[in-house]
Formats: structure tokens, C-alpha cells, sequence
């Protein structure tokens, strides 16, 4: 088994403004984050070999990226993998690359959320028979999480609202986000209770937004530009669904990111994360998970998320900043868009174009995603790129 | 000696102050409570509750019968009793039947079962009556209704109350109806609905009951009977000369209210609880025509006491804060549900799954042993393929591993708390629990399961039902 390390460069990427985009449709999103990445890596779109577009809820087949590109009739893929889908349709795109078919790919993820009207999300086919899945709703089964590991290990609210205060802040730094506003601790603790012990802060919005990548081979993207970013590690894992069946799953952690993580360190050749990595942006669907994530991912040790918390290791000036511009909780989670997102922002970061929330000499970077609900199990992806 | 083997009783953990209707609907108020079926329970799921708890420590492959009774079958056309019969899990060659359409329901499938198992046609057959009927808006009739069930098994071996005697009478008589499509009972003038209707019925079917068999009413310890109101009730109990003090079983007007077909059962069982062996009861049952019935109990009640009836019931329970509480749980009116689209609740799907849906059966794997649920091809522990035995996991107590309380999940009767259940004996499960309080739900709650409405399917037209977890006591 070979390593992807080094082997395909992003050369170009866009990405929208995330938010309540009520006067655009899914194609005006497509179109503005692709003729970003266009303008990125200084092509054309018919200089795109082959693509794969991301969507949970908003297309159906690669022609929902075809038609508003006029990409002709190049192959298209519509990749679906829960929240995840943005992330691993990256992934695909960097095989395709990486397997010597193609030289030059679109990498594109989508979601227009905003039209479906409901506050909750859209069902979404799981393959869980609806009776037994009956009077779930995500925020309520993160929160299934966070009563266990509050019980666990002892932590309360309280270092949850920590984690949503950083990201509010970090938000506060990122143009394209959908909430600019700073929050207290406080504000955070008497906000409205959404899924006990989860209150409104604890968890992210419904959103609109498109993002995009330009992928070429390693060796091809000096080419392009200079300051092209590689792809160090990909990792997915794939829970077998077992968490609701198994009675020795403890709800305290995922380990679907543990092995997802293991793949993409090992091509990456990381041993050490919190020393290695630059920057992380990690799945904050809610902040419990956020918090579950930095120890699956071995920022810090279980169940030491709250000390390392406290002594602000996370926040953009800590040792390791994560969710540099305000994660799902600003940005919100369009599900096909977020790993696009995530990767547009250590691509911004490497690149030294981060403006206000730029890191010092960043090196490394982590997207990570997780896609599903805890009790049916979720698939964890995962994208290192480097300089 | 053919009798009642067993009883269990259901009563719905909410209630309602009949003053609050009083306050909402500006009429007098008579006092008490009633009893109020939540948001997730109908006829079939409080058949169910009484069932399960009249056929414990019983084997339920000897049951070869099951009937049910009930004026508000969630159904028109489709039978509840096999539904009911998959929840209890009760053996497939079961024979079943629907008894309905009168207040006479429940009395009238007692009598069948006596029959049946005086035939000889089947051993031990499980009676099981519910209702909950709903009366217009402010009515009189709405403040005197409640919801319940009563369940007795009937059978020739181990008998708690021997039938001694038994009479019937018919008579097509206008009081209490519903047309085709009405949502709320209709009656005529109070005065002609109790005088030429309950009190002259009651009072000749008892009597003629009386000369027929040689009773004297003195004869009888408790007389279960069962009551129109509470006046007509204690009018007629005193006309025919018992004791109201000693010799009356309550019919629990002030904490239950009238049950409809399932009323005159729920107070023999309240008296079959407090009976002791030699005592003689009299069933008396009224609805277009009258049933009564003479048991002598025997030594085998002392066997059967522990049972959660309806002492149990009286004391378990939750008021609801107001009228408009009881108009959301009873569906009166039309709650803020966020559409979820459920489309993909095909009746196939409920079909193949019925095991796991209605009977609760999860599997064991026989190679390492381990206990899933929902049913699995291949080992969640070990991965063996297709090597398994399927176990009942409904009468298995378990405790709270985790737990939320959701406010963002779609319901009429919000917060859902959603819990990780944990087996006794093995097994995890993800549930919503029911009939409890929120606030007070932990780790490590010890909990039962209960059978329970999951939605209405609107698109489909049909009823969903599903296991839920309680507290246990």
C-alpha cells in the first residue's frame, strides 16, 4: 500500500460566503465558489479533466455540477457520505489524480440548506429502520454524548460554552462566515436549552455555501503557482453501526476518528499531532464533539480536554489552534460544502493569506469531519496538507 | 371450575382535575379527577399494559385465546387483538377476536371466553378491554370520561374466582352513541338516558339474576357494578339493597372516571385485588342490555396479589397543568409538529421488522453469546453470519446508560427524552421514554418497557407503534 504523501497538489480554491443565502440558488453557490478556484489556479473550466461534487440533500447526479459549469461532457461524480460528503469528494478527486487518469480535477461540495424550510434537516436515508430511529434529533443524539462524558469525567456546561466562545471569536475574524458576533460565557450558559445539556451555543446553524478545490499532480503544480499546497494524509473510517447495539460502546468517544486519524498521520508521517500540526479544523456540528474530537484525534490525552481547554491550547493563539475561523458554529454545516471549507481555510493559512486570523508560519494542516448521528454510528474523514 | 386466573389493569399516568375543565369551559365542575391517556397511548397500547401484567409469571404458550374490547378501536377496519396478540407475544396459532361498538364490549368477551373454555375449545383465554372515548367539548359527559383498561384470563386450572353463575339480557336501547364518523359520544336527556335506560335495566337484569340463581344480596362481599355517573351509580346499588359502605366496590368516579367498556372490569379487578379467599362477587355490566356475573374466589388469589392493577395505578401518576394540556395530548387540537417526512415508514418495512417492532425480539448471538437489538445478520461482537436465536426483551428491566432531553425533536408533547437502555441479562436498545419526568431522569435510572404509539403516519393513513422505556418502580 502506498502513501498519497506528496503526490497531488491543490493549486486553486474558492469558497462563498456561508449564511442565509435566500437570494441565491444551489447553482449561483456552485458557480461562485468554482469561478473562485477558477480564478485561483488562473485556468478555465474547460481545462477541467474530470470532477466530483459533494452534496447530502441538494443534487442528485454529477450533472447537478455539470449543468451550471457547462463542464461538457467530462466524467462528473456525485459523492454522498453524510456530513463528510465535501471531504471525501476531495478525497476521490485526489485518487483520480493521484492514479494517474487525470491531471487536472475539480473537487467541488454544495449545500442550499436554506430552501427546505424546517429548522431541523431534511431526512436523511440512513438504512436504520424510522421506528427504531424514532425521536432523534441530532442535536439530541450529540447530547447522548455529552451527559455520558459530563458523568465520565466530571466537566459541566461550562467548558462547553469555552469552546463556543473561541469559536464565536475566531468567527469574529472570518469574513465569510455566517455569524459575526462575539459571545460570553454567560450568554452561552442562559442561552435556550436545545437537547439537554446542548443549549443554543452548543450547536451550529442550518446554512448555505459552496466551496472548491483544484487538484493537479504534485509534479505539475509549480506550473500553476508557487505557494500550491500538497496533500500529506487522507483518512476515512466507517463506524459499522454498532454504537446502539454494542453495550461496551461508552459514548465518550469515536472510533471511526481514531482510525481515521491513524490512517491519514501514518501517509502523513505524523507521530506527535498537538506538536506537528499547524492548525486543525475539526467537526463542531456541536461543541460536545469538538471536544470528543480533540482527544480522538490525539490533541490531548482522554479526558483531558477540559485542562487543556482552560489553559486555551485551542484558541488561535494557543499551541494548537483549532477551528481557526470559527468552525461549523460560524461558518454552519452545509454538509457538502464543510470539508471543502475546512480545506480552503489550512489552504488560506499555508498560503499566508488568513488576514486577521493568520497563524505564524503554519506547516501543517487537519479538516476533519464526522458524518452521521452517534448512536447509528458515523463515517469520520480526514485531510492533512502541508507546504 | 372455570374462572379468572389472573387480572391486570391499566390507568393512565396523567390526569386532569375535572376543575380545570370547569375553569376552561366556564361549566360546574363535579369534582376529582379523570384519568388521561398521553399523546402515545390508545385503546391498543393500554390493552397491552393491562395484559402484559395480567400474563406475568404466566406461560404464555398454554394461552390459546385472546380477545379484546373496546368502543375506540384505533381502527375501523383492521383487527386490534392480533396486533395486540404480537405485543404480548403470544403464540402465532393464537385465536383472536375484536369485541366492539357496545359498553357492553368487555362483558360480552368475558362471556365468550367462559364459553370457550367451558367447551372445552381452549384452556386459558386472555380477556382484555379498553377504551378512551371522548365527549364534546364543556359537556358533562367529558368531565365523567376516562381512559383505562382491565385485562382477566380465564381458564379452568389454578382459578382465583370461580364463575359461579352467569345471565345475559339485550335490549336496544338509545343512550350513549356514535354515528359513523363522530369524534365525540352522543347521548339523549340525562333524565330518560338514566331512568327508563342504566336504572331500570340494571335494577331487573340484577334482580331476575338474583331470583334465577337463588342469591340473596347479602350473600355478596363486594359488588362490582358499573355506573353511569356517580348518583345513578349510588341510586342504584342502594335500590337493589346492598350496603353502599361495605358491600360497594368503589367505581373510582373522583380518580378515574367512566372507562366505557372497560369500566365494569377495571372495578372488578379494583375488587378482585382486595378479595379475599371465600368472598363472592358480583360483576354487573351495562350497555344495550346488561351482563352479571357471581364469582367465589378462591384460595389461588393470594398467588396472583402482587399484581400492578389498579391500586398500583391509582397511585402512580402525573396531573396536567390545564385543560389545554389535555387538549394537546388527547389531540384536540392541532400542535406545532415541524414536518419531518417520515415517507419511508412503508408498511413492508413495519412488516418485516414485527418481531423486532411489535414483540420486541432481539437475537443472541449462539456463538459468543451476546445480546443485540435490533436483530442483526452478521455479530455487532464477533462476526459470525447468521447464527443466532431470537430472545424477548419486553419483560427485561434495564437502566439508563445515557440519556437527552430533546426539545428540538418534533412532538406533541415536548420535551423527548431519548435514552441508551442498557438489559438486564444483555442487550443495549435506543428508546424514547414515556410517563415520566423529565427533570428527574439520571444514569443508571432503572427502567421498564412499555408498548406505545410512535406517530400517526399521515401520509400512509396508519397507526405507528413502538417499545418505549418508563421508570420502574
Amino acid at each position: 500500500m502506498e502513501s498519497l504523501k506528496d503526490k497531488v497538489a491543490i493549486v486553486g480554491m474558492g469558497c462563498t460566503y456561508f449564511g442565509e443565502r435566500w437570494d441565491k440558488g444551489g447553482e449561483d453557490l456552485i458557480v461562485e465558489a468554482a469561478y473562485e478556484a477558477f480564478e485561483d489556479a488562473g485556468i478555465e473550466p474547460k481545462d477541467i479533466q474530470a470532477a466530483w461534487l459533494g452534496t447530502l440533500f441538494s443534487a442528485g447526479s454529477g450533472c447537478g455540477l455539470a449543468r451550471p459549469l457547462k463542464l461538457g461532457y467530462i466524467p462528473v461524480t456525485r459523492v454522498e457520505n453524510g456530513c463528510g460528503t465535501g471531504m471525501d469528494a476531495f478525497r476521490n478527486a485526489c485518487f483520480g489524480v493521484a492514479s494517474g487518469m487525470y491531471d487536472l480535477v475539480l473537487a467541488l461540495g454544495f449545500e442550499k440548506l436554506k430552501d427546505f424550510g424546517m429548522n431541523i434537516l431534511p431526512e436523511w436515508f440512513s438504512g436504520v429502520n424510522p421506528v427504531f430511529r424514532f425521536g432523534h434529533s441530532s442535536a439530541g443524539d450529540f447530547a447522548l454524548t455529552a451527559v455520558r462524558y459530563f458523568h465520565k469525567y466530571g466537566i459541566g456546561r461550562e467548558t462547553l460554552a469555552k469552546i463556543a466562545v473561541k469559536n464565536h471569536h475566531n468567527g469574529m475574524l472570518a469574513p465569510k462566515a455566517q455569524l459575526h458576533r462575539e459571545i460570553t460565557i454567560e450568554e452561552a450558559l442562559n442561552a435556550p436549552i436545545i437537547a439537554w445539556p446542548l443549549g443554543l451555543y452548543d450547536c451550529c446553524p442550518r446554512t448555505d455555501g459552496a466551496a472548491a478545490a483544484i487538484i493537479t499532480r504534485a509534479d505539475m503544480a509549480k506550473t500553476f503557482r508557487d505557494d500550491y499546497v500538497l496533500v500529506k494524509g487522507l483518512g476515512v473510517a466507517a463506524n459499522p453501526g454498532t454504537n446502539r447495539v454494542r453495550r461496551d460502546y461508552d459514548f465518550v468517544h469515536y472510533d471511526e476518528n481514531v482510525s481515521a486519524a491513524r490512517q491519514a498521520y501514518q501517509q502523513a508521517g505524523i507521530k506527535d499531532p498537538f506538536k506537528e500540526l499547524s492548525l486543525a479544523e475539526v467537526h463542531d456540528c456541536f461543541t460536545i464533539t469538538e471536544l470528543i474530537v480533540y482527544e480522538d484525534l490525539g490533541l490531548c490525552p482522554r479526558g483531558g480536554a477540559k485542562e487543556y481547554i482552560d489553559a486555551g491550547a485551542f484558541t488561535l493563539e494557543g499551541e494548537m489552534p483549532v477551528n481557526c475561523d470559527g468552525g461549523l458554529k460560524c461558518f454552519g454545516h452545509p454538509q457538502g460544502a464543510s470539508g471543502l471549507r475546512m480545506i480552503y481555510e489550512s489552504y488560506k493559512q499555508l498560503q499566508g493569506k488568513a488576514g486577521a486570523r493568520q497563524l505564524k508560519n503554519p506547516t501543517l494542516g487537519l479538516s476533519h469531519n464526522i458524518g452521521g448521528l452517534p448512536c447509528e454510528g458515523t463515517t469520520a474523514t480526514i485531510a492533512i496538507v502541508g507546504r | 371450575m372455570v374462572g379468572v386466573v389472573s387480572y391486570g389493569a391499566h390507568i393512565p399516568y396523567l390526569r386532569l382535575s375535572r376543575d380545570e375543565i370547569s375553569k376552561a369551559m366556564g361549566r360546574a365542575s363535579i369534582g376529582g379527577e379523570k384519568a388521561v391517556a398521553n399523546y402515545d397511548e390508545d385503546s391498543i397500547t393500554m390493552a397491552v399494559a393491562a395484559a402484559r401484567e395480567c400474563v406475568k409469571g404466566i406461560n404464555k404458550e398454554e394461552i390459546d385465546a385472546l380477545f379484546f374490547a373496546s368502543t375506540t378501536p384505533p381502527y375501523r377496519e383492521k383487527q386490534c387483538s392480533s396486533l395486540i396478540a404480537a405485543a404480548v407475544d403470544l403464540r402465532a396459532d393464537v385465536s383472536v377476536a375484536d369485541f366492539a361498538n357496545s359498553l357492553r364490549a368487555g362483558t360480552n368477551a368475558l362471556r365468550a371466553a367462559i364459553d370457550a373454555v367451558n367447551s372445552g375449545s381452549a384452556k386459558l383465554v386472555l380477556v382484555t378491554a379498553a377504551d378512551c372515548r371522548l365527549a364534546n367539548p364543556g359537556s358533562e359527559l367529558e368531565q365523567l370520561f376516562g381512559d383505562g383498561a382491565a385485562a382477566v384470563l380465564v381458564g379452568n386450572d389454578d382459578v382465583a374466582a370461580e364463575i359461579e353463575a352467569s345471565s345475559t339480557y339485550c335490549e336496544e336501547f338509545m343512550d350513549q352513541w356514535r354515528m359513523e364518523d363522530d369524534s365525540f359520544v352522543r347521548t339523549w336527556e340525562a333524565r330518560f338516558v338514566r331512568q327508563e335506560g342504566y336504572m331500570r335495566i340494571m335494577q331487573q337484569g340484577i334482580s331476575r339474576f338474583m331470583e334465577t340463581h337463588g342469591f340473596r344480596v347479602n350473600e355478596f362481599t363486594k359488588a362490582a357494578i358499573y355506573g353511569l355517573d356517580p348518583r345513578a351509580h349510588r341510586d342504584l346499588v342502594q335500590s337493589l339493597g346492598f350496603n353502599l359502605k361495605t358491600q360497594v366496590q368503589d367505581p373510582l368516579f373522583d380518580r378515574v372516571g367512566n372507562t366505557g367498556c372497560a369500566f365494569a372490569l377495571m372495578i372488578f379487578v379494583a375488587a378482585l385485588e382486595n378479595s379475599n379467599p371465600g368472598d363472592r362477587l358480583l360483576l354487573a355490566n351495562y350497555g344495550d342490555g346488561c351482563d352479571v356475573f357471581s364469582f367465589r374466589v378462591g384460595e389461588a388469589i393470594t398467588k396472583i396479589k402482587g399484581r400492578k392493577a389498579i391500586a398500583y395505578h391509582l397511585g402512580r401518576k402525573k396531573l396536567l397543568p390545564n385543560y389545554a394540556a389535555y387538549q394537546r395530548v388527547r389531540h384536540l387540537v392541532t400542535s406545532e409538529v415541524t414536518p419531518h417526512p417520515k415517507d419511508d415508514m412503508f408498511v413492508p418495512v413495519l412488516w418485516r421488522s414485527r418481531a423486532e417492532i411489535l414483540s420486541l425480539h432481539g437475537c443472541r448471538c449462539l456463538n459468543c453469546g451476546e445480546v443485540q437489538f435490533p436483530k442483526q445478520r452478521v455479530c455487532a461482537y464477533c462476526g459470525t453470519k447468521d447464527n443466532f436465536e431470537e430472545v424477548p426483551l419486553s419483560d427485561k428491566r434495564g437502566t439508563i446508560f445515557t440519556y437527552t432531553i430533546d426539545h428540538m425533536t418534533p412532538s406533541v408533547n415536548p420535551p423527548t427524552v431519548r435514552c441508551v437502555v442498557d438489559f438486564e441479562g444483555g442487550g443495549r436498545m435506543v428508546c424514547v421514554m414515556t410517563d415520566c419526568e423529565p427533570e428527574q431522569v439520571a444514569i443508571d435510572t432503572p427502567v421498564e418497557m412499555i408498548f406505545r404509539k410512535l406517530l400517526d403516519v399521515e401520509n400512509a393513513g396508519l397507526h405507528s407503534y413502538f417499545w418505549k422505556c418508563t421508570p420502574a418502580i
